[in-house]
């Protein structure tokens, strides 16, 4: 049994981690937390089983086909749902704003696709038991997503331009960094990053409209665990969700985990308001 | 105070005259839903009783989303609540059965109850988080309903509670949810139109000035909570009842997003808007059947509209009163001479004393070993260049910073570091360097703010719109008025803020802290963007204010200003006092003219 928690806990963490990386991805370059992240999640899931299984490409090809879609809708958020409010960001329109889209995404795939979980292909065919590519894809997609990021900011121009603007935009922008064009891109690049964990957590979760409501969710955990914009955190706090849930699941069964997984939610929030890893407040007066 | 509250009789009819047009809207859709059993059939039955239903919780959602500004998206798992509650109670497959009448106020008692544990995150945090926070209750309510078979019935579901004759035919039942509604609609409306009501507002647009005025947030938002919780849980007992039997299914999320954006739709700050908003979300998909499965989708479409063409809502469509033109010639004119009838004498006697109060942000030290003495009835001006701490003084006074070292007293008590909410108690008003004012409410509400503590009546009082409540609100508007009369604005009482020049927001917070009767009277570059005949008007309130007993502190550039009606003068530079002592020393003080007058 501790094979199996930690074998669904560490998948399930990934995928939860990954959707907080998405979060952030766009809260880092807009301060937008944007509620179309858990759906991304979910089009990753339903864009993979429809690009494989329905229309029979192969993995590879389906697979590149999920994240330009994914991409594409995460440069939508940005266009219809973060660029037009961002002017009156204390007045929180774009939980607004990006609520509604995100909730269009969700019936548009609903009545599309269908409101069945539907299969998801087997991507490999390695493993069996606790070692199946269902718990270890999420998990080797979350590293490799890391590594990836990692890359990025550290060691390509883009990365760096990235890392100005979530540090100080008014700078950035006083550098002559293309702000506008940037934020686009991390939007497309959190697109990516959403369409990864649905696409290598399908097999766990299938291809189900409602994933995005969940992971919405399940995603934003481990971001307030950790603190807005700390991927470090969120990755942490995902893995650590996952083995927290998933060990509820296992020893006090299925309907306590989320009851658990909630109180802990509220319990952090309430005595690390700013989340386990995450900064002090700004001034107010 | 007493030729305040004198004549009620005329204060009362008054009053009604001035409701009455606001009155009217909710009377003409009362009328309309008395009427409609007389001209149509069953099916509309069902959609009005629906409408009924969902206002029921509507109105106590409106609360936290439209006053207090929280979005709660996830309210669909207190309807769900409290639908198993009551079915549950009734059904007694856990207990003895209830009959229906008592399952109600129990699942209320239990929807408030879990209303406040998902708004816990939300006295805290950030907006987002209480929309997670909710949204994600709404996710496990539903799981639990599906897995705890012994109790809900899982997946096949558990009738709902049935009611006793004569409500149990189609249109008995609709006139018990309408009576409910009626209900709702006025308890709603107490509350908001009370000092709580105003509270939530103040809390949500201006946040600091509401803590500077007294206003507990945690307090104000459990209170709703409370209230938004139970209401939700009645309407889930009314909605088992129509559906006559539940599954987890008949609670989709996208009744939440139908609560949520019937508000929206509405407007914030309104009762009518977000009524006539449920009353549309509920007719529209059955007007146009054939799109019932994309009803969400365009729920979700108007809500973006809304958002980025018509923030305002139906309550913005409505407003015309704030459309007319208001005169461009107008000036302030105050007449502190009328401040003797509505001040209360400061009592005095007592000193606000500072003592070596220090403070660093990092590595700045924004203040270092500061000094001051304010006595009742003097005014004390702080004067110094940009960045020497005189902001940062006051902020400390209010209880915005703690300070690192030091003590402060207030007479003979100390005065506790941080914990803005209680400087008001003390006798500590102040304004601000930006002016803090609501600007979707009205210049009288605005001042009327300052005043909150002053209430006698509690929620539940202001809830049930009993004789304390409605004598605090006479209280308090007349004192607003008088004041506003003082500061010479008394014409704008009923325009909105945000309509205003800078200087008139300025006296307006003036009028706020005055509320208090305060004995000390902290002021933040008053005189910043005023003209030089508004400097000196301002110049004669100010001494008539301290000619009340109050002691004032007053942080200005305009240096004609201060050396013409301080008493004391502080200056300070790098956080450290430069000099200090009357304004005939401070004008020759060698250091202040080269540091900061210039000579």
């Amino acid at each position: 049994m501790f094979a199996s928690i930690l074998a669904s806990g560490l998948a399930a963490g990934a995928i939860y981690a990954l959707v907080g990386v998405t979060y952030n991805t766009m809260f880092s370059t807009s301060r937008v937390m944007s509620f179309t992240a858990g759906q991304l999640a979910m089009l990753g899931g339903v864009f993979g089983s429809m690009f494989t299984l329905k229309l029979g490409m192969p993995v590879i090809v389906g697979f590149a086909l999920t994240l330009i879609g994914c991409a594409l809708i995460g440069i939508i958020t940005e266009f219809v749902a973060v660029r037009p409010v961002l002017k009156s960001l204390d007045q929180h329109l774009y939980v607004l704003s990006t609520l509604a889209l995100a909730l269009m995404i969700q019936q548009v795939a609903a009545i599309k696709w269908g409101t069945e979980p539907q299969p998801f292909p087997r991507l490999i065919g390695l493993g069996s038991g606790v070692f199946d590519e269902k718990f270890w894809l999420p998990v080797v997609a979350c590293a490799v997503t890391i590594i990836g990021l990692e890359y990025l900011y550290r060691r390509t121009l883009v990365g760096r331009a990235f890392l100005a603007i979530a540090e100080d935009n008014f700078a950035a922008r006083a550098l002559g960094l293309p702000e506008r064009n940037l934020r686009v891109a991390s939007y497309a690049l959190a697109g990516v990053i959403g369409g990864v964990a649905g696409f290598s957590g399908g097999e766990l979760l299938l291809a189900f409209f409602a994933n995005g409501a969940l992971l919405n969710f399940y995603g934003f955990v481990p971001v307030a665990l950790g603190g807005l914009g700390n991927n470090r955190g969120a990755i942490i706090g995902g893995l650590a969700l996952g083995l927290f849930q998933q060990a509820a699941n296992f020893l006090v069964g299925g309907i306590f985990s989320s009851v658990a997984v909630f109180t802990l939610f509220i319990v952090v929030l309430l005595a690390a308001p700013q989340g386990l890893f995450g900064a002090a407040t700004a001034r107010r007066v | 105070m007493t030729a305040l509250t004198a004549a009620p009789a005329r204060n009362e009819t008054r009053a009604i005259r001035a409701v009455l047009p606001q009155l009217a809207p909710f009377l003409g859709i009362f009328a309309l839903a008395m009427i409609l059993p007389f001209v149509s059939n069953d099916y509309w039955a069902l959609i009005g009783t629906r409408a009924a239903i969902y206002w029921v919780l509507v109105s106590g959602l409106n609360l936290i989303v439209g006053f207090a500004g929280h979005l709660a998206i996830g309210y669909v798992a207190l309807l769900t609540l409290g639908a198993y509650t009551t079915s549950v109670l009734v059904a007694g497959n856990v207990l003895p059965p209830v009959p229906v009448f008592a399952a109600l106020p129990i699942a209320a008692i239990v929807g408030a109850v879990f209303g406040v544990i998902v708004g816990l995150p939300a006295l805290r945090l950030r907006t987002f988080y209480f929309a997670m926070s909710t949204l994600g209750f709404a996710t496990i309510v539903t799981q639990i309903a599906l897995a705890w078979q012994s109790v809900t019935g899982g997946g096949i579901g558990i009738s709902g509670p049935e009611f006793p004759a004569p409500f149990n035919t189609a249109w008995g039942f609709y006139y018990l949810c309408i009576a409910f509604a009626s209900l709702a609609t006025w308890i709603s409306a107490n509350v908001a139109h009370s000092r709580f009501g105003r509270a939530l507002i103040a809390v949500r647009d201006a946040e600091v000035a509401a803590e500077a005025s007294g206003i507990s947030k945690p307090r104000m938002l459990i209170a709703i909570f409370l209230l938004a919780g139970a209401l939700a849980a009645i309407a889930g007992g009314m909605f088992a009842s129509l559906q006559t039997y539940i599954t987890p299914d008949a609670f989709t999320f996208d009744l939440s997003v139908l609560f949520f954006i019937a508000i929206l739709i509405g407007g914030r700050g309104s009762i009518l808007g977000p009524m006539l908003g449920t009353i549309i979300l509920t007719i529209l998909p059955e007007m146009v059947a054939s799109l019932a499965a994309w009803s969400t989708f365009l729920y979700a479409v108007l809500l973006l509209l809304i958002v980025l063409v018509m923030p305002g809502g139906i309550a913005a469509l409505l407003d015309f009163r704030n459309r007319r033109p208001l005169a461009s010639n107008r000036a302030i004119v105050p007449r502190p001479a009328a401040l003797g009838d509505i001040m209360r004498k400061s009592a005095g006697g007592r000193t606000l004393r500072l003592r070596g109060i220090a403070l660093s942000f990092g590595n700045v030290r924004a203040i270092d070993g500061l000094d001051l003495d304010v006595k009742p009835g003097q005014i004390h001006g702080l004067i110094g260049p940009n960045g020497s701490g005189k902001t940062t003084t006051l902020n400390v006074i209010s209880g915005y910073y703690a300070a690192k070292a030091g003590t402060m007293q207030l007479g003979d008590d100390a005065l506790p570091p941080g914990m803005p909410t209680l400087r008001a108690v003390g006798g500590i008003a102040r304004t601000f360097q930006t002016p803090r004012l609501i600007g979707e409410a009205s210049v009288l509400q605005n001042v009327m703010i300052g005043g909150t503590i002053e209430g006698q009546a509690t929620f539940t009082e202001a809830l049930l719109s009993l004789p304390r409540s409605r004598r605090d609100e006479r209280m308090l508007a007349a004192k607003a008025r008088a004041l506003l009369g003082v500061v010479g604005l008394e014409m704008l009482a009923d325009v909105r803020a945000d309509r205003l020049q800078h200087s008139e927001l300025r006296f307006i917070e003036i009028a706020r802290a005055l509320m208090l009767d305060p004995d000390f009277l902290l002021l933040d570059e008053p005189a910043a963007g005023l003209s030089s005949d508004e400097i000196e008007r301002l110049a004669a309130l100010i001494k008539a204010i301290s000619a009340r007993g109050a002691g004032v502190l007053l942080v200005e550039h305009h240096a004609d200003l201060i050396f013409d009606i301080c008493d004391q003068v502080t200056v300070l530079n790098l956080g450290r006092t430069l000099a200090a002592g009357t304004p005939a020393e401070i004008r020759v003080h060698k250091e202040v003219v080269s540091a900061y007058l210039g000579g």
